[in-house]
C-alpha cells in the first residue's frame, strides 16, 4: 500500500494515469449515446474485432495498437454501411464477431513472441505501453472527443427521434456512420487500458449509472464522463497501491460499484418522490 | 373535383404557398400517384386521405426534400423543396419512447430550435426562455420537465406541436398526429393545431386515416387511391359517387349521426372493409 507515493513520482505511472483519463473521457462521452441507440452489442463486437486486429498488428509490425485501430475501423465501417436497421445490424455484428475472434486465435498461434503481449490484448496492460503508444492514445482520444463535441446535437436528435430529425434536415446515415467511427476509436483506446474483453466497463457502465440519476441529456453525459474518470483513474490507483491486482480488474470493479450505488440511490429517491428530472 | 373557387377567408394571398403541377412520384418501380396538380393557399387546411400505401406520407417527404418527383414541377414558398427547411414544421404520430431515455419534454422541444445543427453547444438562456414560452402556449408546462418516456400520448403530442412551432413555420406537416390517442386528446390536439393556424395564418397539411376529429377545420381534402387522386371540399369528395369512381369499385359513403363511414365492398388493401373518412354536421 505504501508504494503509491513512489509510483506516482515515476513517469510510467504518470503517463498511464494520463492515458486512463483521456480514455475515460471519450468512453464516458459516447456511453449515453451507445445506450440510446441500443448499440451495446455493437460496442462489444467492435472491441472483439480489436483482438484480431491487434494480433495481426503484433504479428506484422509489432504494433498492436495500429492493428487494433484498423480492425475496429474496418468493422465499424462495415456495420455502418450494411446494417441500417437495428435487428439486421445485430445479426451482422454477431456473424463478423464470431469470424473475427476465430481469426484472432489463428493469428496468435503464428505469434512466437512473449505470451504476455497476447494476454494484454485481451485484458489490457497500460503499464506496458511505450511513450509513442501513449502519445497516440492521447491524440486519438482528444480528436475523438472534439468530434463528439461537434456531432453532439444532431447525434442526440437522431438518436432520440430519427423521423423528426430527418425531417429537420439531419443526415441520419452520415451521423450514424460518424458515430460508429468515433466509437471505433474510443473502443480501441479503451481496449489498451482494460483489454478488449472489458471495454463495456468503461463504455456502458458509467453511462448506465448516470442515466439512473438524471433525465437531462447534458447532465447524463457529464455524470457519465465523471464516473468513467473515477473508475479508470481510481482503478489504476488501486492497482498501483495494491501491486498484485491488474488495473483492468480494479477498473471493472470500481465501475460496477458506481453503478450499484447509482441504482440504490435512484431507488431510494424514487421512493421519496416520483420525479427524477 | 376541380379546385374550388378560392374564397380566401384569411389574408389575401397573391401567391400559393405550395404549388404542384402534373407531379408524379415513383418509389422503386411503383407509381404512387401521377399528374397531381394542387395549389395550397396560406392559412389553408388540407386533409390527405387514402388507404395505406397510397403515398400520403411520401407526399410529405417530397415537401421535406426527402423524396423527389419523377415528373412534374413543385414549388414551395417560392422555391423547390429542400432538406432542413425551417419554414416547415413537422408533427409525426405519437411513439413509444424508452421509459429511461434521458431526455425531458423540454429537451424534445428544444431540438426544434437547433437540434439539427453541428457544432459546439453553448448555453443560451434566451433560447430556453423561448422554449418555455412555446411550451406554455401549448399548455404543457406542468409536465415539460418529465422524461418523455413517461408522458402520455396526448402530452407527448402537445410537446411535439411546441417543437414544430418554435421556428414559427409557414407550413405545418402533420403525419397521423392523432393516431393511438384517445378521443379527448384527439380533439384537444387538433384544436391546438387549428388555433395556431388561425392565429398565424399557417397552412396545414394533415395526413390522416380518420377525418372525423378534424372535419370542422378542413378546407379541402386530397384523396389518394392507387395512383389516382381527387381534391376538393369534403362534401364534394366524400361522396358515394366520387369515391366509387376513385376506387374503381362500388363504395358506399354513409352518414351516421355526425360521422361519415366509408364501406368498401372490395378491399384491395387488406385492411378491414370499412374505414372512417369523414363525419360532421352538414
Amino acid at each position: 500500500m505504501n508504494n503509491l507515493p513512489f509510483y506516482l513520482s515515476q513517469p510510467f505511472a504518470q503517463h498511464a494515469l494520463l492515458a486512463a483519463a483521456i480514455v475515460a473521457i471519450i468512453c464516458g462521452f459516447i456511453g449515453p449515446f451507445v445506450i440510446m441507440r441500443g448499440m451495446a452489442f455493437a460496442v462489444h463486437g467492435t472491441s472483439e474485432l480489436a483482438f484480431p486486429g491487434a494480433a495481426a498488428g503484433l504479428l506484422i509490425a509489432n504494433n498492436p495498437l495500429a492493428g487494433a485501430l484498423v480492425g475496429t475501423l474496418v468493422f465499424a465501417t462495415i456495420i455502418g454501411l450494411l446494417g441500417v436497421r437495428e435487428r439486421e445490424r445485430d445479426s451482422v455484428i454477431g456473424v463478423i464477431l464470431a469470424f473475427g475472434l476465430g481469426m484472432g486465435v489463428l493469428l496468435l498461434s503464428f505469434y512466437h513472441g512473449f505470451a504476455a503481449e497476447a494476454t494484454s490484448i485481451l485484458f489490457g496492460n497500460i503499464f506496458g505501453a511505450g511513450n509513442g503508444q501513449l502519445l497516440a492514445l492521447v491524440l486519438i482520444g482528444a480528436g475523438a472527443t472534439l468530434a463528439m463535441l461537434i456531432l453532439y446535437r444532431p447525434l442526440l436528435f437522431a438518436s432520440v427521434d430519427p423521423d423528426v430529425a430527418e425531417a429537420r434536415g439531419v443526415p441520419l446515415r452520415l451521423v450514424g456512420l460518424l458515430f460508429l467511427l468515433i466509437l471505433a476509436f474510443a473502443v480501441t483506446e479503451a481496449a489498451q487500458i482494460v483489454g478488449t474483453l472489458l471495454v463495456l466497463s468503461l463504455a456502458i457502465t458509467p453511462a448506465a449509472a448516470a442515466q439512473r440519476l438524471s433525465a437531462r441529456p447534458i447532465m447524463v453525459t457529464t455524470l457519465s464522463i465523471l464516473f468513467a474518470l473515477i473508475a479508470s483513474v481510481g482503478g489504476l490507483l488501486v492497482s498501483l497501491a495494491n501491486g498484485r491486482l491488474k488495473a483492468s480488474v480494479c477498473i471493472t470493479f470500481v465501475s460496477f460499484g458506481i453503478y450499484l450505488a447509482a441504482r440504490v440511490f435512484s431507488y431510494r429517491s424514487s421512493q421519496a418522490g416520483p420525479s427524477r428530472a | 373535383m376541380a379546385l374550388a373557387a378560392p374564397k380566401s377567408k384569411s389574408n389575401v394571398a397573391s401567391q400559393p404557398l405550395l404549388s404542384l403541377h402534373n407531379a408524379s412520384l415513383r418509389l422503386g418501380n411503383r407509381t404512387l400517384w401521377k399528374d397531381l396538380s394542387l395549389d395550397l393557399k396560406p392559412g389553408e387546411f388540407l386533409a390527405v386521405l387514402g388507404p395505406n400505401g397510397a403515398g400520403k406520407t411520401s407526399l410529405l417527404k417530397v415537401l421535406l426534400g426527402l423524396n423527389s418527383l419523377k415528373q412534374g414541377s413543385i414549388e414551395l414558398l417560392g422555391q423547390p423543396p429542400h432538406k432542413g427547411n425551417s419554414q416547415i414544421g413537422y408533427i409525426p404520430q405519437q411513439k413509444a419512447f424508452d421509459r429511461d431515455l434521458p431526455v425531458r419534454g423540454r429537451d424534445l422541444v428544444h431540438f426544434g430550435l437547433d437540434g439539427h445543427r453541428f457544432g459546439f453547444v453553448r448555453h443560451d438562456q434566451a433560447a430556453w426562455q423561448r422554449v418555455d414560452e412555446v411550451i406554455k402556449e401549448v399548455g404543457a408546462s406542468a409536465y415539460a420537465n418529465n422524461p418523455i418516456g413517461r408522458l402520455s400520448g396526448g402530452e407527448q403530442q402537445r410537446l411535439r406541436i411546441a417543437q414544430a412551432l418554435l421556428a414559427k413555420p409557414e407550413l405545418l406537416l402533420c403525419d397521423e398526429p392523432l393516431l393511438s390517442l384517445d378521443l379527448k386528446s384527439q380533439q384537444a390536439i387538433s384544436e391546438l393545431i387549428d388555433s395556431y393556424r388561425k392565429r398565424y395564418n399557417t397552412s396545414v397539411i394533415f395526413v390522416t386515416h380518420d377525418i372525423n376529429p378534424i372535419l370542422s377545420m378542413v378546407d379541402r381534402v386530397l384523396y389518394l387511391v392507387g395512383g389516382k387522386w381527387a381534391v376538393g371540399k369534403p362534401d364534394e369528395i366524400l361522396t358515394t359517387k366520387c369515391l366509387s369512381q376513385l376506387y374503381g369499385t362500388p363504395v358506399d359513403v354513409l352518414r351516421v349521426r355526425d360521422r361519415i363511414i366509408v364501406v368498401n365492398t372490395v378491399d384491395q388493401h387488406g385492411s378491414s372493409g370499412q374505414h372512417h373518412v369523414g363525419g360532421g354536421e352538414h
